[in-house]
């Protein structure tokens, strides 16, 4: 090899290296020491931890709490990704079109995501409160009674749904709207030319142009959806009896208010590798229909 | 029956007036051109035929119907974009029959249909192809194709070869213009590139501000400009306009003492580069200063008085330095305008290089 490209090398990997050691310092050792603090149990003050093997696993498996939390987590993806998605698509063509005062409608819908996570779970707490929040005085002008939304297990779960689609859909429609901007309007003038009606259009033309964003959009819906810890902290504290927890407030819960580590490492891993095992098929799955210019 | 007409057609945004009254006719099977520097509005009126944009005032009939009001999908037209709008998703056979499958155009039909046109601009090996992976000019024979197989009897096209390169865009000059004349469609072509316009239609309308300057064939365009606007933008190098002053001797050129038969004073004499011929004797005196050669001719730039002007002589002519020569031309190819209107005096009795 020549000294050139020798030096050439050095001096790229010289630049890799701050964002190199930041990475392995906090993402990728973690993961790495998770993995293996799985397979140990907890130390205490008299015991040191020992290797356990796949204990901890076995654990979790008969653990009732981590099924709930499984299947909580389950239905709020299945409630929250393809309503958050399906609603970012609408309001992202809704806003790209010939609109009146759309910049104003632009920032409204995309305010939900630059607020912070904590004023926007107290924002909904005030909603959600019985007989005084929001909801149920506006239900009592109709009529109905107030209803404990937050503290029933039957309506938890949705009310955190809902919430998060409302907070999700506007960020998702930033990235549509930046899709949608790059598809040149003649497009849809020769489809006009043609005879197509706007739905034709959206069906042959724009959603499959906007294709490799709807990939991109439901990767990160579903890595969200098994993020949330926030809004639990704020609304329910995964109450009433886990109804709303979901897996990272639930690891959370078991590293610091339980102090089991050992056993939040192993709940991590398979976190980690559910995600991997959806983002990979979702690629396989999708790439073959997703158009690349 | 005209194919298409356009009546009093007016468009504005707020203040700024796109087009400006515009009436033309574009009879059935012909090639109109549409031609104009930028700006000028003749995209907006192709858009005004096409239904993209509804006119701000007057109205459109298309094969003696009235569609003002009608959208783009009931006028029954195809259209070529200048960045041929294909659909990038799609390859090359999908991109043109989406109209048909639109229509619902029976698959067997389809085929027949998609077969002959793509025999017909050569695009049967590249049926398969995405955008992207075709060259310019094949796409831009995809987007004619899309345009054809439709069988509409007008085609609009908004400068459909600008972004070829020269050889290529006189390829598909010749192309787009026998297709139209094997086809027998009325084609509204616009183009702000007048050799394009002067190769290709059957009548120019040559636009300037909002506004038609003039319309007429290609020969008249050129040889009668009605206005010094379309004597300086119809040709290459453009019509010659020398000013004229009169005093107690006569009319003579600006900037000369060189006396010319009766021309009227304060207007201007329009005459065409390859009009003129150099004289080693006798003529205007003049000054060449600078030559292009271009191949087939040679463009020398020459000065009266205080005036450029070109002449086009055939074959190579070398410039050493300064040259002092005499100009002259024949009466019957010289041209005199309005100096404050631009406007053609055609009443003015025709002027001669006076000769000493
Ligand atoms: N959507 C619009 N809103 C406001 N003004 C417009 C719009 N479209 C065109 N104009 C204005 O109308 C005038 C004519 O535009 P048009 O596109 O018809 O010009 P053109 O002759 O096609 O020019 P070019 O050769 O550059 O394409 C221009 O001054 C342009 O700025
Ligand atoms: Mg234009």
């Amino acid at each position: 090899m020549p000294s050139s490209t020798i030096r050439n090398q050095a001096y790229g990997w010289l630049l890799l290296t701050p964002a190199a050691i930041f990475l392995i310092a906090f993402t990728h050792y973690p993961a790495i020491a998770t993995l293996g603090q799985s397979f140990f149990s907890e130390s205490t003050v008299i015991r040191p931890a020992e290797f356990v093997g796949l204990e901890n696993y076995q654990i979790m498996l008969t653990d009732e709490v981590f099924w709930k939390v499984v299947r909580n987590n389950i239905w709020y993806a299945i409630g929250t990704i393809p309503a958050s998605v399906a609603l970012a698509m609408i309001m992202a063509i809704w806003v790209n079109g010939k609109l009146a005062g759309r910049g104003l409608v632009r920032m409204a819908y995309f305010t939900p995501t630059i607020l912070p996570m904590i004023a926007v779970a107290n924002i909904w707490l005030f909603f959600y409160t019985p007989d005084i929040g929001l909801i149920d005085q506006f239900l009592s002008m109709f009529g109905f009674s107030g209803r404990n939304w937050l503290g029933n297990p039957e309506t938890v779960l949705s009310c955190i749904i809902v919430m998060t689609i409302w907070k999700e859909a506007g960020f998702f429609m930033i990235f549509y709207l930046a899709a949608l901007q790059s598809i040149s309007p003649e497009l849809e003038e020769a489809a006009r030319i043609e005879g197509a009606g706007r739905w034709y259009y959206f069906r042959r033309v724009t959603f499959p142009l906007i294709m490799p964003t709807t990939l991109f959009v439901l990767i990160n819906a579903v890595i969200n959806s098994f993020k949330l810890v926030d809004h639990l902290f704020i609304l329910t504290k995964g109450g009433p009896d886990n109804a709303s927890s979901l897996l990272l407030y639930y690891i959370y819960e078991v590293a610091f208010s339980f102090f089991d580590e050992a056993y939040a490492a192993t709940l991590t891993v398979v976190l980690l590798v559910t995600l991997a095992i959806i983002a990979i098929g979702q690629f396989l799955l999708m790439d073959k229909r997703v158009h690349y210019r | 029956m005209s194919a298409i007409q356009l009546e009093s057609i007016e468009k504005r945004w707020g203040k700024t007036i796109a087009v400006d009254n515009i009436n033309l006719t574009a009879e059935e099977g012909r090639f109109l051109v549409l031609l104009g520097p930028s700006g000028c509005g003749k995209s907006t009126t192709l858009r005004i035929i096409a239904g993209l944009e509804s006119p701000s005032k007057g109205r459109v009939w298309i094969n003696g119907g009235d569609v003002t009001d009608r959208p783009s999908s009931d006028r029954h037209l195809s259209m070529v974009f200048q960045s041929y709008a294909l659909f990038p998703h799609l390859n090359t056979e999908e991109n043109i029959l989406f109209g048909l499958k639109v229509r619902k155009v029976p698959a067997p039909e389809r085929q027949q249909r998609l077969k002959k046109v793509a025999d017909l601009v050569g695009l049967a090996d590249y049926l398969d192809r995405k955008p992207s992976q075709l060259s310019g000019g094949q796409r831009q024979r995809v987007a004619l194709a899309r345009a054809v197989i439709a069988e509409n009897p007008i085609c609009l096209m908004d400068e459909p070869l600008s972004n070829l390169d020269a050889k290529l865009r006189h390829d598909m000059r010749v192309e787009i213009r026998s297709l139209q004349r094997q086809l027998g469609m009325t084609v509204v072509y616009v183009t702000h590139d007048q050799t394009e316009a002067m190769s290709m239609a059957d009548k120019v309308i040559l636009m300037r501000d909002g506004k038609i300057e003039q319309q007429d064939t290609p020969g008249n365009l050129y040889d009668s400009p009605a206005s010094t606007f379309t004597a300086r933008f119809i040709g290459t190098p453009p019509m010659n306009l020398l000013s004229m002053t009169s005093d107690a001797r006569g009319v003579s050129i600006e900037g000369t003492d060189a006396l010319v038969h009766s021309a009227r004073p304060n207007s201007q004499l329009g005459i065409r580069p390859e009009h003129i011929s150099l004289d080693s004797r006798s003529g205007i005196p003049a000054t060449l200063v600078a030559s292009d050669y271009l191949g087939a001719d040679t463009i020398v730039t020459a000065v009266i008085g205080t005036q450029e002007l070109m002449i086009r002589i055939p074959g190579r002519y070398e410039l050493k330095g300064q040259e002092a020569v005499f100009l002259r031309w024949q009466p019957q190819f010289a041209r005199l305008f309005d100096k404050e209107s631009g406007l053609l005096i055609d009443d003015g009795p025709v002027l001669s290089a006076a000769t000493g």
